[in-house]
């Protein structure tokens, strides 16, 4: 009668070892699948010219197979947003934890996670419907794609990612340490900002690792709102193409399997990937580290 | 104490207040205006008839009902796909894994994977499921994409879920002589269950409103036919959307903010849901 028990005990143990073992597969799967195709496109194109073309046109019948305009657009809509995100997430968490009686947070805190929740398509009409024609009034000349527009919806949309994981650690430090800054007479600007943002800096350190990371793999808002031209630029006024953009560019056109075009999404992608992977893994090593400091 | 430096400081206090609320005030406005933009532009388009319509090259006789059925067709996959693996690796990682060098590397592992954007899984269902399994750009092909996606946000809600469960029901459910498995099928993942199907939610309303992952797998933006099977081809609300947004004619800006309208409302249901059943349940778990 035991025996059977422990048999099904055993069974359902390593039906369930190997459901979790799909989370390895998926992480060898995109590696291997970017690192394999990403061969093969350097296998005609040196890699030298990857990094240091200034053009990218695979498209085109003058090829170009530079990443350093898809990596300009990428880098510059993701500066924008975090220009955006970070100073109004950080300040809207130590408002809500310092300053605004409980329930002020209670109330605002979901509402502001609201903004993680609106799919992204909707941000790029919103990006490219309302936020460019406004900007296009103050700033005359502005065009109708612009990095600008994609990269200041984009911040608002990460907003809650810095506030939430950034309140999270200011409510983890203790409160003897907020206590004992009042006593040494600190005003509650001096105690935010002396005391509770260092105490709390390795989790508001995550929130905007997990931020950058959020900012630069985001597709639709910038393939809706940033344009399709792939240029080496810094100027925000100017249509760019981020490297997510021109993956669905490339998918959603006729580009024949197994030509030279077609491998450029993989390229490209395992760039993507290796920015987002670096910086997933120091936020990820950051937090263990300092996981425990406060308990 | 120096009375002009204190009294300074104070002023500092009281500015730093007060832009500190105007930013949050700020930021909650960019949610109304987003809102009342999006409804005011689209509302007058939300009619019976705009649910019923096939998509067409007419703005104003196009609809949604391809790409509301394509979206459901899709999401009943991914969840019959991601729900039972997502929680039993969950259910194992926490409740049966050790405390070892391989349980660490899984969990960076899946710390990983949340944060692989949504493209990439985009990439790898192109490749895995359309070429390589030959499934073409079909419903199952984006369903396995989708499932892949949201497997982390599942396993992440499981685990927070059991950890919540308090030790002692475990150790009275041992102590009448119930075996592992027993224990965790009839007492802990039921005393879970809020928190799991919290996260379930979140996860099915992030994957409603994905749409670049199924636009590199191959989508496509126009199709005329309810799908009826998994072999079949499909598009979705959020790529009928971005469609409509493409396009020059303002009609068509119009059906795109009708459809976002419809997009929001599932959304926010959603959350609205997961949102009482996370509160109902923390109370009933605070034992």
């Amino acid at each position: 009668m035991s025996l059977p028990i422990l048999k099904k005990e055993k069974l359902i143990e390593v039906l369930m070892m190997c459901c979790s073992f799909v989370t390895v597969l998926t992480t060898i799967g995109i590696i291997l699948i970017l690192t394999l195709e990403a061969i093969k496109f350097f296998a005609e194109v040196p890699i030298g010219d990857f990094l240091t073309d200034t053009q990218w046109t695979p498209l085109f019948s003058d090829k170009h197979f530079g990443i350093l305009p898809l990596l300009s657009g990428t880098l510059l809509t993701t500066t924008i947003a975090i220009l955006v995100a970070v100073p109004l997430g950080l300040i809207i968490a130590v408002y809500l934890n310092e300053y605004a009686s409980p329930r002020f947070t209670a109330v605002v805190k979901p509402i502001l996670e609201v903004l993680a929740a609106i799919p992204t398509v909707v941000y790029g009409f919103f990006a490219l419907q309302f936020v460019t024609p406004l900007l296009q009034k103050i700033i005359p000349g502005l065009n109708g794609f612009n990095a600008l527009s994609p990269g200041l919806v984009m911040g608002i949309m990460i907003i809650p990612y810095i506030t939430s994981l950034s309140e999270d650690a200011l409510r983890a430090v203790p409160r003897s340490l907020r206590e004992a800054s009042y006593g040494m007479g600190a005003t509650k600007f001096q105690t935010a900002f002396k005391v509770m943002i260092p105490a709390a800096s390795s989790g508001i350190i995550v929130s905007i690792i997990l931020a950058i990371s959020r900012a630069l793999g985001e597709t639709m808002i910038v393939a809706i709102a940033a344009g399709q031209e792939p240029k080496l630029t810094f100027n925000p006024m100017e249509s760019v193409e981020t490297i997510t953009t021109y993956i669905v560019q490339v998918s959603m056109g006729d580009v024949p399997q197994d030509s030279l075009e077609y491998k450029t999404i993989f390229a490209a992608g395992l760039t993507l990937f290796v920015f987002t992977f670096i910086l997933n893994n120091i936020s990820f090593f950051v937090r263990k580290r300092f996981q425990n400091k406060y308990e | 104490m120096n009375s002009k430096n204190y009294s300074r400081g104070k002023l500092t206090d009281k500015v730093f207040k007060y832009t500190a609320l105007a930013f949050t005030v700020f930021a909650l406005s960019v949610l109304v205006i987003l809102l009342v933009d999006i409804f005011s532009k689209g509302l007058a388009r939300i009619n019976w008839d705009f649910f019923r319509n096939l998509p067409s090259r007419h703005a104003n006789r196009s609809g949604i009902m391809t790409a509301m059925a394509g979206m459901l067709s899709l999401l009943f996959f991914t969840i019959i796909i991601a729900l039972p693996i997502g929680i039993l690796a969950g259910v194992y990682l926490q409740e049966y894994g050790k405390k070892n060098r391989f349980a660490s590397f899984i969990e960076i592992n899946i710390a990983n994977l949340a944060g692989v954007p949504s493209v990439i899984y985009g990439i790898l269902g192109l490749t895995l499921f359309v070429r390589i399994l030959h499934m073409g750009n079909s419903l199952i092909a984006g369903a396995l994409t989708l499932a892949l996606l949201i497997m982390p946000i599942i396993i992440v809600a499981t685990r927070e879920a059991i950890k919540a469960v308090p030790n002692s029901l475990r150790e009275a459910s041992y102590g009448m002589g119930a075996t592992k498995w027993q224990t965790t099928s009839k007492v802990v993942i039921p005393s879970a269950l809020g928190g799991i199907l919290t996260g379930i939610i979140l996860a099915i309303s992030r994957a409603i409103g994905e749409t670049a992952p199924l636009l590199v797998i191959g989508a496509l933006v126009y199709v005329p036919f309810i799908p009826e099977g998994p072999n079949d081809q499909f598009t979705t609300l959020p790529i009928q959307i971005f469609n409509w947004t493409s396009r020059p004619q303002a009609d068509f800006i119009i059906n795109a903010a009708a459809g976002i309208i419809v997009l929001l409302l599932i959304t926010f249901l959603l959350n609205g849901i997961a949102i009482y059943i996370r509160n109902k349940w923390y109370k009933k778990i605070k034992y």
